[in-house]
């Protein structure tokens, strides 16, 4: 993580040297005067996108044969090094402003309603595919384990490292799942077995896979790909 | 001596800061279009080294692009400007274009001849294009009307790049008439003054 991060902050100020002869720090502690206006910029970018943000706005939905087959493997690891999850002892645990946080296993989680889409996924590369997810409402979720909805961020941590966050309101719009099931059957390894969030509103990295914990807070838990520098909101 | 201005000062303020504006945008879009390249091709530089940096240039520079756009266009229907780009007819555009190509064509400060006419309403159409694709792209769900109007999200994005090549296209006979022409590039610098 060290390394990404201080290869990030190298390459903004690579960046930022073109256009404005900038000097070079290469101390993440110290970004230069280029990264810290970028940072800056983003910020705004994550208020005007919660103020566009429309909850009764939906994500497009799609007919079956539209769906992308085969379906597109995309990590920041190759496809083999996907993590193995035990479903027979996986327990999705839940932290922060909640207040039931007993664990959940994968059959307590089937037991609840589920909801099905057939909805695009947007790449932060450009790409997209679309498939179709089924699984939990998140909102339905968080009000059920009487979770504080009027914090402001639901993070998400990953049996892969991997972690990532989101605001409250596009946790709450309706098409935000915490997925069981890809193309009608369980979710495999690559795809994010076996539960990963499924959020049509957001792009792609905005939908960890394999989650093992989901909390509550107001504290701003930002996320791998935001900490390097993706944009944090990246609502679609 | 008259003290008209061949370029008054907002109408050189908003072009320099827009040439500020073309620089981060192209630069750091194909910083973003090679990361997943739509045709067979990559750009052999962006701005930014990686594409989490391009994305956060191309999304800071936006601010300029468009509130500088805005105003410029502002402006120009203020100012009455933008009555020195029309009416556009295609016979004169046909003999400019001739005239300028075998080198014959007259430059008169301050008045636009036929083809510039033509390339400065063209590429402010495609500045329009670029920026209205670009939010369609940033935002499908949210503007689903106009990601509607691109034909959706898949094919906004081609309108995006062939917008944006439209754009360097003219940057490039933009530059290289001042080449041939070197004395129209002081006016845009000081506004000069109309004989």
């Amino acid at each position: 993580m060290i390394e990404r991060r201080s290869l990030l902050l190298r390459a903004m100020a690579l960046g930022a040297a073109a256009p404005l002869g900038g000097c070079n720090y290469e101390d993440p502690a110290h970004p230069d005067l280029a990264d810290k206006f970028l940072h800056a910029m983003s910020a705004w970018n994550d208020r005007v996108q919660a103020a566009l943000f429309d909850p009764h706005t939906l994500a497009p939905t799609f007919r079956p044969d539209q769906i992308t087959r085969p379906p597109r493997f995309n990590a920041f690891y190759p496809i083999d090094q996907a993590p193995v999850v035990d479903e027979a002892t996986y327990k999705l645990e839940l932290g922060g402003q909640i207040q039931d946080k007993t664990p959940w296993s994968l059959q307590q989680l089937r037991a609840l309603p589920q909801e099905s889409q057939i909805t695009r996924f947007v790449c932060v590369e450009g790409w997209r595919v679309i498939g179709q997810w089924s699984g939990v409402p998140l909102g339905r979720f968080l009000r059920q384990v009487g979770a504080d909805t009027t914090c402001k961020y639901v993070s998400m941590k990953c049996a892969d490292g991997y972690y990532s966050s989101i605001d409250m309101a596009s946790a709450l719009q309706p098409q935000t799942i915490l997925a069981l099931d890809f193309l009608g059957a369980p979710l495999t390894a690559p795809f994010g077995a076996p539960v990963r969030l499924r959020i049509p509103t957001k792009l792609g990295f905005k939908n960890p896979k394999s989650i093992i914990q989901i909390a509550v807070t107001n504290v701003y838990p930002g996320g791998y790909w935001e900490d390097q520098g993706y944009n944090w909101f990246s609502g679609s | 001596m008259s003290r008209r201005v061949i370029h008054p000062w907002p109408l050189r303020l908003t072009h320099w800061l827009n040439a500020v504006a073309m620089v981060i945008m192209i630069g750091s879009g194909w910083q973003i279009y090679n990361a997943s390249p739509l045709f067979g091709f990559t750009f052999p530089f962006g701005l930014g080294q990686w594409l989490g940096a391009g994305i956060a240039w191309h999304l800071a520079g936006m601010w300029l692009l468009v509130l500088n756009g805005l105003i410029y266009v502002v402006w120009s229907l203020v100012s009455g400007h933008y009555k020195k780009l029309f009416p556009i007819r295609p016979r004169e555009v046909w003999g400019d274009l001739r005239s300028a190509l075998s080198l014959h064509l007259k430059h008169d400060k301050g008045v636009y001849n036929a083809v510039q006419k033509l390339l400065y309403a063209g590429v402010l159409l495609a500045g329009v294009v670029a920026v209205l694709s670009g939010l369609s792209i940033w935002k499908p769900v949210q503007l689903w009307f106009l990601c509607d109007l691109f034909g959706g999200y898949f094919i906004a994005r081609y309108v995006h790049f062939f917008a944006m090549m439209g754009i360097c296209l003219f940057i490039l006979i933009h530059l290289l008439l001042v080449a041939l022409v070197p004395k129209v590039l002081p006016p845009m610098i000081t506004g000069g003054r109309l004989p």
